[in-house]
């Protein structure tokens, strides 16, 4: 999809030798070879469904009614774009995103700081933080919501007391809250790689020249964590704008839409209303959200690596 | 890739910061980590100990910490037999992951050791079909199964399986193959030895654990994919999440048996996690963090 959006990256593989002018086409097919089958797999099964989807975008279709199936042109897209439940989406869509991805960064770095030191049991608290991150999305999201949040016999309760009922209560927190619980674990790994990454002299540097703590921790540490920050944020943020398992167990995209996300609302669409057109121009606009996105990102995983390049 | 890599003193830039400290503030500390660690542990633990339990003791208030633990649960999934779904699951999964790597691994060469022209851009699409989101594809992929009469059918998830975690597995292999000395390569030449030769002997050997950490990754993400397994498949070819879903609105005692399964179907990947934990850094940020 995103293809034209191929910025260059610093990348640093092995030059390509040159070979003798008469040998030159075979040897760019005998490079090619191994890469063909992968590439043409991934076209085949990601583009052309996509193609499809297009086409399927611009017909007035209901599964419901076999058999009329006429084009109607951007009538979908009309639809789609003034439909007042497809805003409320994107807008619980971006609320789930980032209150997940910002929390989870955030303790995952509050976390990464406690395990970036040695002692007794660390590798065993290392071995309990990453175990939420493998457990099955669907059986995690069961567990929330019927051993945890239940207001009869959920754990929150038993534990503090009370009767709240927290999924209906809170729904957009319930759900985020089990994401977090999920991907503080990823964030952690991944900064805490940063964290140890750390160059041991210029922190003895600093602590010489008199530095105290916090100043070393905003000064140095941060900034130096930034690509690891973003890296974690970036990837979670891939994984998380497509929340599909939380929602469609724990509230069903309620209470009303308070919990319907883009991809639970296509769903509803599709296997729902059976609205085959609408759900179509649907995702053609949250792939176009996703290429205005994803080219902001691929610049930030290109910085990365333009970073890599001048050490 | 080799984006953010640790300088060489990283083994090192942890100890020294312990002396510093004050003895009582490091226990302090110490016993910070540890809560921290058991509280996000807790549900899990909470999960396993639910599974043994007798259903009025799952569902008490206050919470039961300590009884007798009983197989009924377990007794009770496979009873409804779980059996077909976990089978599904583990082919899904490893069929899907054997496909990738062999998909994976010639391309990963072709954007490293003997590069294309335009590898740049061939990676950056690679990466770009894994930021499409799948929702977008739903449909389409539905109707064109539907239309092959593979709905229900296991081979159509591998199919889906291979295609999403293709991307992430070229840019894991390129970082390990990278990884291997040009000169050593470049030696094997000057001896003569063939293109696969050096492949067999040279290239593969080094990149093994590149490949079981390639292959855990795609493990992992095939076992626990929920959205395509719910569209596509049902009684036939369920995967083991399918199997979760007569949980979500089930009434009266079930809470030790929905345990019992959430362990179950969650264990494989636990297991591997645990095991392959240094791995799974690298491939989570597909290579880029090693």
């Amino acid at each position: 999809m995103t293809q034209t959006v191929a910025t260059g990256p610093g990348l640093t593989p092995r030059a390509p030798v040159v070979a003798p002018a008469g040998r030159r086409a075979a040897d760019r097919w005998s490079r090619r070879a191994p890469l063909l089958p992968a590439l043409i797999f991934a076209i085949v099964v990601t583009q052309v469904p996509f193609l499809v989807t297009l086409y399927l975008s611009t017909l007035d279709w209901n599964a419901l009614r076999p058999g009329e199936r006429s084009f109607i042109g951007l009538a979908n897209y009309a639809e789609v774009l003034t439909d007042s439940r497809l805003r409320a989406a994107l807008t619980n869509t971006v609320v789930l995103t980032a209150g997940a991805v910002v929390a989870s960064v955030l303790l995952g770095l509050g976390i990464a700081i406690l395990l970036d030191r040695r002692f007794p049991g660390r590798g065993i608290v290392r071995t309990l933080l990453i175990t939420p991150f493998l457990v099955m999305p669907m059986a995690a999201a069961l567990l929330w919501k019927h051993a945890i949040y239940n207001p009869a016999y959920g754990l929150i309760n038993g534990v503090l007391g009370g009767s709240t009922d927290w999924v209906s209560q809170y729904p957009m927190l319930s759900v985020v809250a089990t994401l977090v619980w999920q991907w503080t674990p990823f964030m952690m790994l991944i900064i805490l790689a940063g964290l140890q990454s750390q160059s041991t002299e210029i922190l003895e540097a600093a602590r010489v020249d008199g530095a105290g703590g916090w100043q070393i921790f905003t000064r140095i540490t941060l900034p130096h964590l930034r690509p690891y920050l973003e890296l974690g944020a970036l990837l979670g943020s891939i994984y998380l704008v497509q929340t599909f398992d939380a929602v469609f167990t724990i509230t069903q995209g309620g209470p009303g839409t308070a919990t319907t996300n883009l991809p639970y609302e296509i769903y509803l669409t599709t296997f729902r209303k059976f609205e085959y057109g609408e759900a179509a121009a649907a995702g053609v606009v949250v792939v176009i959200g996703t290429i205005v996105v994803a080219t902001f990102a691929l610049r930030v995983i290109s910085s990365l690596f333009r970073m890599e390049d001048a050490r | 890739m080799t984006a953010v890599r640790p300088g060489p003193t990283a083994a090192t830039s942890t100890g020294r910061r312990v002396r510093r400290a004050a003895a009582p503030a490091a226990a302090a500390w110490t016993v910070l980590a540890w809560l921290v660690g058991l509280l996000f542990f807790l549900p899990v633990l909470w999960m396993v100990l639910t599974g043994f339990k007798r259903e009025v003791d799952a569902a008490s208030n206050p919470p039961t910490w300590v009884f007798t633990p009983v197989l009924d649960g377990y007794r009770q999934v496979f009873d409804r037999d779980i059996t077909p779904y976990l089978l599904n699951s583990l082919m899904a999964s490893l069929l899907s992951t054997l496909l990738v790597l062999l998909l994976a691994t010639p391309a990963a060469y072709a954007l490293s050791i003997r590069p294309v022209a335009k590898w740049r851009d061939v990676l950056f699409f690679f990466i770009s079909t894994k930021m499409l989101p799948a929702v977008a594809a739903l449909l389409p992929i539905y109707l064109l199964v539907k239309e092959f009469g593979l709905l229900d059918n296991v081979w159509s998830m591998i199919v889906l399986y291979t295609a999403m975690n293709l991307p992430l597995a070229v840019w894991m292999m390129r970082s390990f193959l990278l990884e291997v000395p040009p000169a050593l390569i470049e030696a094997a030449a000057v001896d003569g030895a063939s293109v696969l030769l050096t492949i067999r002997r040279i290239l593969l050997p080094i990149v093994a654990p590149g490949l079981a950490a390639t292959a855990l990754i795609c493990f992992i993400f095939s076992w626990n994919e929920f959205f395509f397994a719910v569209n596509l498949t049902a009684t036939r070819a369920g995967t083991s999440p399918i199997f979760l879903v007569g949980f979500i609105t089930s009434e009266g005692l079930f809470l030790g048996r929905l345990c019992a399964a959430a362990t179950l179907v969650s264990l494989p990947v636990v297991l591997a996690g645990w095991i392959a934990q240094k791995q799974l850094v690298r491939g989570l940020s597909m290579g880029a963090v090693k």
